[in-house]
């Protein structure tokens, strides 16, 4: 379980790492405002819905399996 | 858990997928600008239509070997994943073209190939509900889901490449991988196929989940 949860960070990392200078570089000369979500056309505002979204139908799909998982054992065991 | 790992996998790529896919660098082509972020959506369809369409036709290989009410049903499920994936592709494929080439739909042989292809196995679906016997619906529909993906896979990927055809991949088009396809959209794009792939099996593995628990309660009704 330790082990797992170790590898999920680290893969995490992995996939993440790549990509940060993207983000890291939006940072301006000016005094340090909120204004991540507000840059390029307001895109990262889409993309925080595209995740929102996503994360829901994978809540949704995750918790269906889990019910499936019980339903399992309570049928056979019986 | 220990079984599981895959699926945190599927979540972590694709919640990688989206926002990866969206935000980081790609190369700016006219007509493409934008869309060419598609590749990440439109293209692991495909792909991940191909490799459950794959395993589909194995367990139904299997089932002819060795009959079994739990291959059958593994060989539907993927069946219908695959085929699911196939609508979605030629769905936003469409919309693609709609906005590049300026038509939802044209007579391409890229295009009408995978048209036919899914048609194919929208067959087999037809098929396997027009028997009342199970065992004989099992094993007509294992033999047709061979013969479709012989048929289909050419339609998809061979035939195509033999004409001239406006997808990439296609007429000797050699596709994103030649030169399009840079080293930081393969940073996305091999991701995606994987995590669109891994949520298709998962997807399958619980409809092929609920249809043999189903299948277990009712042959404990009967016992």
């Amino acid at each position: 379980m330790k082990n797992s949860l170790r590898s999920f960070i680290l893969l995490v990392l992995g996939l993440l790492l790549p990509v940060w200078h993207a983000v890291a570089q939006s940072a301006a000369n000016a005094p340090e405002m909120a204004d991540t979500l507000r840059q390029d056309g307001k895109i990262y505002v889409v993309v925080a819905v595209i995740a929102v979204v996503l994360a829901g139908l994978l809540v949704y799909l995750i918790s269906l399996d889990r019910k499936l998982t019980r339903l399992e054992k309570e049928v056979h065991n019986r | 858990m220990k079984n599981n790992w895959w699926k945190v996998l599927t979540v972590v790529l694709l919640l990688y997928t989206a926002v990866a896919g969206l935000l980081l660098p790609v190369p700016r082509l006219a007509i493409l600008n934008e869309t060419i972020r598609n590749l990440y959506f439109h293209v692991p369809m495909w792909f991940g239509m191909t490799i459950i369409l794959t395993a589909s036709v194995v367990y139904s290989i299997r089932y002819l070997r060795n009959p079994s009410e739990r291959l059958d049903t593994l060989s539907h499920g993927f069946a219908q994943t695959g085929i699911l994936m196939g609508i979605v592709g030629l769905a936003t494929g469409s919309l693609w073209a709609r906005y590049t080439w300026g038509t939802w739909w044209t007579n391409d042989p890229k295009l009408n190939g995978a048209a036919i292809a899914m048609l194919i196995y929208g067959a087999y679906l037809v098929l396997r509900s027009s028997f009342a016997d199970e065992q004989q619906r099992a094993r007509v529909s294992a033999i047709y889901n061979i013969f479709a993906f012989a048929a289909a896979m050419p339609l998809f990927f061979i035939l195509p490449r033999l004409t001239d055809s406006l997808h990439p991949g296609a007429g000797g088009n050699p596709a994103f991988a030649k030169y399009d396809l840079d080293s930081n959209m393969r940073l996305v794009f091999y991701p995606a196929v994987l995590g669109w792939t891994l949520l298709g099996v998962w997807i399958t593995q619980l409809s092929v989940r609920l249809t043999l628990l189903k299948q277990y309660i009712h042959e404990k009704q009967l016992a």
